[in-house]
């Protein structure tokens, strides 16, 4: 068996554990926090329990996307093309096309709330709904086959591609129109016009969601690794018995 | 000896346009195509105020369902021998194979681009004058650089994955988003649909030139990589 696939036993780590714990705790008050401690909005009513959800599952869909970019660039760059960097670009695409479905799918119905629409012509939603179908892409480039340096080379050139087309997507979409309201915790002035339990519910939200993305990602490049390492024993194991057949 | 880069680039190019006048597939089956495409635009829109209104978008959009169909096209005839395998094998420079492809897939584009703007005029009644014939030549000849580019570099990676033709179309159309929004204002600009003057039209060919030279450089560099197994 290839040693590779001898050093990784299972999945799980004393640190993933840990991290799994605290995605668990922060979630579970999440849950608690938005559905029942928190009050309700003045204008929006129970509506504005969606955004516990909506908020932090865009920013793990964006924190992962970056992710891709930069272990995508960490590949192309490093002399040993060292292929851990690629699984975690996979990794952390595959979990940020899941967290942007679900952005868009909750988005989509908090605006059919307030707005009284599921979608409307927004650069931020388009550009998001651009990426959302981009990345998949990039899946589907992963899925082509071939040996697991192909698959890096093949992936990392797409990442890189996409971190060229996001913003002249979003760009050109911006000059196309704009009427999106301005964001309410991140904005420019810096005044935070939010009750302080749903604010430390929503910032608590995104906090567990990025611990539940670092679970994730960190899980699923392990079963990556897993795999192609099954990928290349396999190899070596029909070679073996192809010999001895030979020989016998 | 290895050639230079605009040398190969001018022989793969030319290689490439000589198998299309031999063969005959763009002008004899793309061209209809997306002739029929404006066509069942005007079944499906059925209003001849709304398509003078909208036709700077309609020909752009036929223009991407065509380039499609191109760029497999221009793998195809790559892919078929294992030609682009011989290419790689024997050293050619994946730069000049990248420009020569691009500017063979340019070339096509504006024939056909050019046939769908006569459409246009005849089944969709737009006008352009002078100032509006500028900006729509500079308009067609940026956007038309951006999608040989972004279709070659593309299309090379969906050529070296044999028969995953499907998945083209699901990379580029994303992609590709950006000159159909900016290459269908400009356009609506040059034919002043909807009230809007030529000058309005002018930013727009701005971010199509930028466009072209960010994945122009793109493809110059990550080529080689995309076509080498």
């Amino acid at each position: 068996m290839n040693s590779e696939a001898q050093a990784i036993k299972g999945v799980g780590t004393a640190a993933t554990r840990m991290y799994g714990l605290m995605a668990i705790v922060a979630l579970g008050w999440v849950l608690l926090g938005g559905l029942i401690f928190t009050p309700e909005d003045a204008v929006q009513g129970d509506a504005v329990r969606i955004m516990y959800v909506h908020v932090p599952t865009a920013w793990v869909a964006y924190l992962a996307f970056i992710v891709t970019g930069v272990a995508s660039a960490c590949w192309m760059i490093g002399k040993k093309h060292s292929l851990g960097f690629d699984r975690v670009a996979g990794a952390s695409a595959e979990v940020g096309v899941v967290f942007m479905g679900m952005t868009l799918l909750s988005g989509s119905l908090w605006g059919r709330i307030t707005w009284g629409t599921f979608w409307v012509w927004d650069p931020r939603l388009t550009t998001t709904a651009f990426m959302f179908v981009t990345y998949i892409g990039y899946l589907a480039v992963r899925g082509l086959g071939g040996t697991a340096q192909q698959r890096a080379r093949r992936s990392s050139v797409i990442a890189l591609l996409a971190v060229l087309e996001i913003p002249l997507v979003h760009f050109s979409v911006v000059m196309w129109r704009s009427l999106h309201q301005r964001a309410t915790v991140l904005s420019p002035d810096g005044d935070i016009k939010m009750d302080g339990l749903m604010l430390f519910t929503l910032l608590f939200g995104v906090f567990g969601f990025s611990v539940l993305f670092a679970w994730l990602v960190s899980h699923r490049q392990r079963i990556m690794a897993m795999q192609d390492a099954q990928q290349t024993s396999a190899l070596d194991v029909a070679v073996t018995e192809r010999l001895k057949e030979a020989q016998a | 000896m290895s050639m230079s880069v605009s040398r190969i680039a001018r022989a793969v190019a030319a290689k490439d346009l000589r198998i299309e006048l031999r063969s005959r597939v763009v002008s004899n089956q793309v061209l209809p195509f997306s002739g029929l495409v404006m066509i069942m635009f005007a079944f499906a829109l059925d209003n001849d105020d709304v398509l003078q209104r909208v036709a700077g978008g309609l020909v752009w959009l036929a223009t991407l369902f065509s380039l499609f169909i191109l760029v497999q096209r221009t793998f195809a005839v790559e892919t078929y021998d294992g030609a682009l395998d011989s290419l790689r094998v024997a050293g050619v420079n994946p730069q000049g194979i990248f420009v020569g492809k691009s500017v063979a897939l340019f070339v096509q584009l504006l024939v056909l681009e050019s046939v769908l703007f006569l459409a246009a005029i005849v089944l969709y009644r737009v006008n352009v004058d002078g100032s509006g014939i500028v900006l729509l030549v500079t308009c067609v000849l940026c956007a038309t650089a951006g999608l040989a580019f972004v279709g070659t570099l593309y299309g090379g990676l969906t050529a070296g994955a044999r028969g995953r033709e499907t998945l083209l179309p699901l990379l580029l159309l994303p992609v590709v988003a950006p000159v159909l929004i900016c290459a269908t204002r400009a356009t609506e600009s040059a034919l002043r649909s909807g009230g809007v003057t030529v000058g309005e039209g002018w930013p727009w060919v701005g971010v199509l030139a930028v466009f072209a030279a960010v994945f122009g450089l793109g493809g110059l560099l990550s080529f080689g990589s995309l076509i080498e197994e």
